[in-house]
C-alpha cells in the first residue's frame, strides 16, 4: 500500500485517494463541431505511461484534486502539487 | 521407538500433550510442534506427494518443511494446509495428512508412482487434450489440492488488522536480529523485532554458548536489554510481504484455530536477519523419508530434544554439518561421514531408508542427514527490490544492491559465522556502514548432475524431478519462469524454498551456462501461506460501509418501523408487524386515498453556491437551469461524459447565486465528488463553493389527497405552485417548505434543522392521524413511483441509459451551452435505431412479473429484447404494473411481447411507463 502525500493534508493511506485522470487532457469546446475520433480520443484515450507520469488525483476526505508525478514502474512519487492557482 | 532424549530442549516435559496422527493416539509436550511429536515418536512417513503419492517424510523443521502438510481437527473444526512444523502442538488435536487415504503409511493412491514414467512435466498438456480438457478437468481437480475447506463458515474467524509504525524494524529474531534490535534500541531508534518461533533465539539454541554467554542467559539479556531501551518484540509473527512504499506485512498468530492479526507496519528502516536454509542434494531417491536437512536435524535436537534416527549417514560437508555430528554422537547417535561427491549416489529403501549408496560402497542406515549448502532467505530483500549477486565462495545468492532503507545482517546477508554475524548486526543496529566480512564458509558445490541415473528430485512438494527439468530444457522452456510454469517447479504452497536453487542450477548445468546468468524466478509475497481472511479481516459490512443512520430513527422504532438497508442509509421498509408486502399495499393505498408521511431525510441536499454558480450547475446538467428562477425548482439529469446518466434528482435555486441538488440517496458521495472534481479542474474554484448539508438537514414529505389539510394544521402556508420552494419559519425554526411530487399526488418536502426533526414527525403525525393518514416505508413509495412511471437510478436505468432514451429529449436537441456529457449525446451509438427505452408493461392480471425477467423474441434460440427492471401490484389499480427497458420500447407501444423468467414465460402487453394519472390532475387535488 503506497503513501501519497496529499498537498493540503499531508502524507496518508492510498486508500484516501481517488485516481480522477492523466494530467495534461483537455476538454473539447463541445460549441464547436467536434469529429467522432476527437471526442473519442477526449474519453478514452490514455497514454498509460511507463515509468514516469503526471496525474490528477483526489484525496477523497478532503476532496481537493492535485497534481502527482509519479513513476508507475517503481511507484516513487516525485511531487504532489495543489491544481488551483495561489489566490490573487 | 523413541527418539526423544531425556533432557534438553525448549519443551516442557511437565506438560503432555495428546493428539492423534492419521487416526493413532500420539503423545507430545507443550512446546514441541505436531512434526517434532511424530518424529520423537518414531513416525517416519508424514505425508505423500502431490502427483505421485510417493510417501514422505521430514526434510525441514521450520517454514522450508516441503512435505508434511496436515488437515488439523481442533475443537470439531478442521483447517487445511497445516504445516506440521509450524504448527504448535495442542492437546486433542486431530491431524491428517493431505494427499493420503487412508494414512499417509497405507495410501490407496500409492500405487500411481508405478506408472511415473507417464506424468512427466507437461503431461496434463499433451495428454488431455483430445477430445477436450473439460472431460478430464473435474477428475483431475478432485485429485488434487491440499486438504478440504471446511464449508462450514466460522464466525469467530477473524483478523484484526492494525496500523503500526517503527523507526527501526528487525526482522528475525537469531543472533543476529537480537543484536542489532539492541543496538538500534540502544542508539535511541523507536525499534521493533519480529521473530516467527514463539521463542526468540533462532539458531542460538543450536549453541551451547554465545558470545562468551550460555544461550539462555544470553537471549534474555538482550530481550531485557532491547525492552528496557524501550524496543518492542513481536514472537510468533512472521514478516510475510514487503510492498509498495516499505509496508510490511506482518501477521501475528495466536492459539490454532484463530485467524493471524494483520499489522500494517511502516518502518523506516528494515534490518533483514532472517537466517538461512539448508539446500537439498539431487541424488536418486532422495526424496525418501528418512532424508533431512542437516539444519533441521541441530533444530529438532536443540528446540525438542529429538534425534532424527540413530543409524545417520552425514551427507555433507558445511561446517554446520561438522558441528553437528560431534553433538548427535555425543547424544547417542552413530554417525558415518560421506562424501557427496561420490557417484553413483543413491538412497535405498522405500518407506524405510535402508542404505546411502555411495560409489561402489554401500552404508546401512536409517537416516541420512543432507545439505547442498545454505541459501540465504532473501525473499523479503527481492518483495522490496533489493538485488542479489552471485557468491563464488558461498555458492548462493547473498543481497547486493539494497533497497531503499534495508540493511540485510547475519545468515541472511551470507555471514553464517555467529561472531561474525553480531558484529555486523550491531554495526547494521546503530545504522553504521557495514561491510559483509570474508567467511569461512567454503563448500565444495554439489549441484544436480543432468545424465546421471535414477529418479532425482528438485522439488519434492510438486513432485518435479531432474528428468522433467531435462524435459522442459528438450522442449525449450530455458527461461526459469517457463521452466517454472512448464514443470510447476516452486509453484507449490513451500513456493520453492528448498527446490528453485536445485532448479535453476540443473538448468544451468543443462545448458553449460553460469548460475548466475540463469537467474532466480520472482520472488512474491506472502513467504509463507497466509489465510485469505488475514487480508480481508473484519473489513466488512458496517465496517466496510457504515449505514448511515436517520435522525428520526427512533421515532420511526416507536410506531413500529422494519428498519432495513436502503442504499447505504438504514430506513423504514414499511411500519408494523404484518406481511411486508401486504403492509406495503395498505400504506400505498392509504397515501391515494388520504396522506402518507414519508422520512425523506437521506435525499441528497448539496449547496452550490457563488458568483459562478449559475454557470456551472447549467454545465453540470443535461437540463438548461440557468433559466430558473429563485424560488423554483427543476427536475434534471445529471450525466457523466460519456452520456449515461449519473444520477437524476431536482433542483432548487434559492437565489440568484445559490442552488440547493436534491440527488438520490444512495448516491450523494458519488455527486459531491463529480462536483469537485469539475468545480477544481476546469472552473475557478474560487468562485463556485460546494457544500453537502445532507446530514444537517431532515426532510419529510407530505403527500396524498389530503396534504395540505395535515399542513394547515400545522398552519403552514400550502398557497405555492407545483415545483417552487419558500423559505419559511415553523416552531422559531427555519424551514424550506418545497412542492415537489415523487408519487404524482399533491406532495409537500419539508425540510428543518435535523435536530428539529423530532417536533415535525410527532406534529405531522398528529395531524395526520384524525384523517387516517400515516408513515409509509421505501417499500410503499416505490410502488407509488412506479405507477407513475418516475425512475430510479440504477434500477430502470442501466450504465448505458441516456436521457432520451427515457423520453427526455428537449435539451438534447435544443440546449446550446455545453454541458457535460453533451457531445457524446450525438455518438453513432446514442442515435442508435435500436436503443433500450424505457416503457411500461400491462399483465391483465396474475403476480406482478419478476423484476428481471426478459422480453425475447419469438426466434429459435430467442433474443433478448430488454428486461423488466421493477415490477409491483398496484394496490391503486388493482393490477400489476412494470417499468422495463426495451430494445427501441417507444416504437412497440401495444405491442404484446414475451417475458422470460427461469423458463417461465408470460404474455405483456408494453405500454407507457405512467400507468396512474397520466393527464396529472391528481397534482393539484
Amino acid at each position: 500500500m503506497q503513501i501519497f502525500t496529499c498537498p493540503f493534508c499531508g502524507p496518508r493511506d492510498e486508500r484516501e485517494f481517488h485516481f480522477a485522470a492523466e494530467a495534461g487532457k483537455t476538454r473539447p469546446d463541445t460549441r464547436q463541431q467536434i469529429d467522432p475520433e476527437t471526442w473519442a480520443t477526449y474519453l478514452h484515450a490514455q497514454r498509460n505511461e511507463k515509468g514516469r507520469t503526471r496525474e490528477v488525483w483526489m484525496h477523497l476526505t478532503c476532496a481537493e484534486l492535485f497534481l502527482m508525478e509519479r513513476d508507475s514502474v517503481t511507484m516513487e512519487v516525485y511531487a504532489t502539487t495543489p491544481l488551483r492557482k495561489e489566490p490573487q | 521407538m523413541t527418539l526423544r532424549l531425556p533432557t534438553g530442549g525448549l519443551i516442557d516435559r511437565s506438560k503432555p500433550l495428546r493428539f492423534t496422527f492419521d487416526g493413532k493416539p500420539c503423545e507430545g509436550f507443550q512446546g514441541d510442534t505436531i512434526a517434532s511429536a511424530l518424529l520423537a515418536s518414531g513416525t517416519r512417513i508424514l505425508g505423500r506427494s502431490f502427483k505421485y503419492h510417493r510417501p514422505r517424510g521430514l526434510w525441514g523443521a521450520w517454514v522450508d518443511e516441503p512435505n508434511a502438510i496436515m488437515s488439523v481437527t481442533l475443537n470439531g473444526q478442521t483447517f487445511p494446509n497445516c504445516l506440521a512444523t509450524t504448527t504448535y502442538l495442542e492437546d486433542g488435536m486431530e491431524a491428517r495428512a493431505v494427499n493420503a487415504w487412508p494414512s499417509a503409511q497405507f495410501d490407496v493412491k500409492g500405487g500411481l508412482d508405478l506408472f511415473h514414467r507417464w506424468f512427466a512435466a507437461g503431461f496434463y498438456y499433451k495428454t488431455f487434450m483430445w477430445p477436450d480438457w473439460h472431460l478430464f478437468e473435474p477428475m483431475i481437480r478432485r485429485m488434487a489440492g491440499l486438504g478440504h475447506v471446511s464449508p462450514q463458515h466460522l464466525d469467530e474467524y477473524t483478523s484484526d488488522q492494525t496500523h503500526d509504525r517503527c523507526d527501526t524494524l528487525v526482522i528475525g529474531g537469531g543472533p543476529a536480529g537480537l543484536a542489532a534490535a539492541e543496538a538500534a534500541a540502544k542508539a535511541g531508534h523507536d525499534t521493533l523485532l519480529v521473530e516467527d518461533h514463539a521463542q526468540l533465539g533462532g539458531t542460538a539454541h543450536q549453541l551451547a554458548e554465545i558470545d562468551g554467554a550460555p544461550t539462555q542467559d544470553w537471549i534474555a539479556q538482550r530481550q531485557a536489554a532491547i525492552q528496557s531501551a524501550g524496543g518492542r518484540i513481536l514472537v510468533h509473527t512472521t514478516a510475510f510481504g514487503i510492498y509498495d512504499h516499505n509496508l510490511v506485512g506482518l501477521a501475528q498468530n495466536g492459539p490454532f484455530g484463530t485467524a493471524p492479526r494483520l499489522i500494517r507496519l511502516r518502518a523506516a528502516r528494515i534490518i533483514l536477519a532472517t537466517g538461512a536454509i539448508d539446500r537439498p542434494l539431487t541424488f536418486a531417491n532422495n526424496d525418501r523419508p528418512g532424508i533431512m536437512a542437516v539444519e533441521a536435524a541441530a533444530e529438532y535436537l536443540a528446540r525438542y530434544a529429538t534425534l532424527p534416527g540413530r543409524d545417520i549417514a552425514l551427507l555433507a560437508t558445511t561446517p554446520q554439518a561438522v558441528t553437528l555430528a560431534t553433538q548427535l554422537a555425543q547424544a547417542g547417535a552413530t554417525i558415518t561421514r560421506v562424501v557427496p561427491a561420490q557417484t553413483p549416489l543413491s538412497a535405498r529403501g522405500g518407506k524405510h531408508l535402508k542404505a546411502l549408496q555411495a560409489g561402489d560402497r554401500t552404508h546401512p542406515t536409517d537416516t541420512i542427514l543432507a545439505s547442498g549448502g545454505l541459501t540465504p532467505l532473501v525473499h523479503l530483500w527481492r518483495h522490496a527490490g533489493g538485488k542479489l549477486d552471485w557468491c563464488e565462495t558461498r555458492h548462493a545468492f547473498l543481497p547486493g544492491t539494497p533497497p531503499d532503507g534495508m540493511t540485510a545482517t547475519g545468515a541472511a546477508n551470507g555471514t553464517f559465522d555467529t561472531d561474525h554475524a553480531l558484529e555486523e548486526a550491531r554495526a547494521a543496529g546503530q545504522n553504521a556502514p557495514i561491510k559483509r566480512p570474508e567467511t569461512t564458509h567454503h563448500i565444495t558445490p554439489h549441484w544436480p548432475t543432468p545424465g546421471s541415473p535414477g529418479r532425482q528430485w528438485i522439488d519434492f512438494q510438486h513432485d518435479v524431478t531432474l528428468k522433467d527439468v531435462e524435459l522442459a530444457a528438450r522442449e525449450n522452456y530455458t527461461s526459469v519462469e517457463h521452466l517454472k510454469r512448464y514443470t510447476t517447479l516452486g509453484m507449490a504452497s513451500d513456493q520453492g524454498k528448498t527446490s528453485n536453487m536445485p532448479g535453476l542450477a540443473a538448468m544451468a548445468a543443462i545448458q553449460g551456462r553460469p548460475i548466475p546468468e540463469v537467474g532466480t524466478t520472482t520472488f512474491r509475497p506472502p513467504f509463507v501461506p497466509v489465510p485469505i481472511e488475514t487480508y480481508h479481516g473484519a473489513h466488512s459490512k458496517q465496517l466496510w460501509t457504515p449505514l448511515k443512520r436517520l435522525p428520526l430513527e427512533p421515532q420511526h422504532r416507536a410506531v413500529g418501523a422494519a428498519l432495513g438497508e436502503y442504499g447505504g442509509w438504514l430506513r423504514p421498509g414499511w411500519y408494523g408487524t404484518g406481511d411486508p408486502a401486504q403492509q406495503a399495499q395498505t400504506e400505498a393505498l392509504m397515501a391515494r386515498q388520504t396522506a402518507a408521511i414519508i422520512d425523506a431525510s437521506p435525499l441528497g441536499k448539496i449547496e452550490v453556491m457563488g458568483p459562478d454558480a449559475e454557470a456551472f450547475v447549467n454545465f453540470i446538467y443535461y437540463n438548461t437551469i440557468a433559466t430558473l428562477k429563485p424560488g423554483r425548482i427543476r427536475y434534471g439529469f445529471m450525466l457523466a461524459e460519456g452520456g449515461a446518466i449519473l444520477d437524476d434528482g431536482v433542483i432548487a435555486r434559492l437565489g440568484a447565486n445559490r442552488f440547493v441538488i436534491s440527488c438520490s440517496s444512495s448516491h450523494v458521495d458519488s455527486v459531491r465528488t463529480h462536483l469537485e472534481a469539475w468545480r477544481q479542474d476546469g472552473n475557478d474554484p474560487d468562485r463556485i463553493f460546494i457544500h453537502d448539508t445532507t446530514q444537517h438537514w431532515a426532510t419529510l414529505t407530505v403527500t396524498g389527497p389530503k396534504a395540505r389539510q395535515i399542513l394547515d394544521t400545522l398552519g403552514l402556508d400550502t398557497d405555492l405552485a407545483h415545483m417552487s420552494l419558500r423559505e419559511t419559519t415553523w416552531n422559531d425554526t427555519p424551514l424550506r417548505l418545497a412542492r415537489v411530487s415523487f408519487t404524482g399526488d399533491t406532495s409537500f418536502e419539508l425540510s428543518l434543522r435535523a435536530s428539529h426533526a423530532p417536533a415535525l414527525w410527532d406534529a405531522l403525525l398528529d395531524a395526520g392521524k384524525p384523517l387516517n393518514a400515516g408513515p409509509i416505508g421505501v417499500e410503499a413509495l416505490s410502488i407509488l413511483r412506479a405507477e407513475k412511471g418516475f425512475i430510479m437510478i440504477g434500477k430502470d436505468t442501466d450504465g448505458e441509459t441516456m436521457p432520451h432514451d427515457l423520453g427526455f429529449t428537449a435539451p438534447r436537441q435544443k440546449k446550446t451551452a455545453p454541458f457535460v456529457g453533451d457531445r457524446s449525446l450525438h455518438t453513432d451509438t446514442a442515435n442508435a435505431p435500436d436503443r433500450k427505452q424505457l416503457v411500461g408493461l400491462t399483465v391483465p392480471s396474475g403476480p406482478p412479473l419478476p423484476t428481471g425477467a426478459h422480453l425475447v423474441t419469438d426466434d429459435s434460440p430467442p433474443r433478448s429484447l430488454g428486461y423488466v427492471t421493477s415490477s409491483y401490484h398496484s394496490p391503486t389499480l388493482g393490477r400489476p404494473i412494470a417499468l422495463a427497458l426495451v430494445e427501441n420500447g417507444t416504437d412497440r407501444m401495444g405491442d404484446t411481447l414475451t417475458a422470460w423468467h427461469l423458463g417461465d414465460t408470460r404474455q405483456a402487453t408494453v405500454s407507457p411507463p405512467c400507468a396512474l394519472d397520466p393527464e396529472g390532475d391528481r397534482l393539484d387535488a
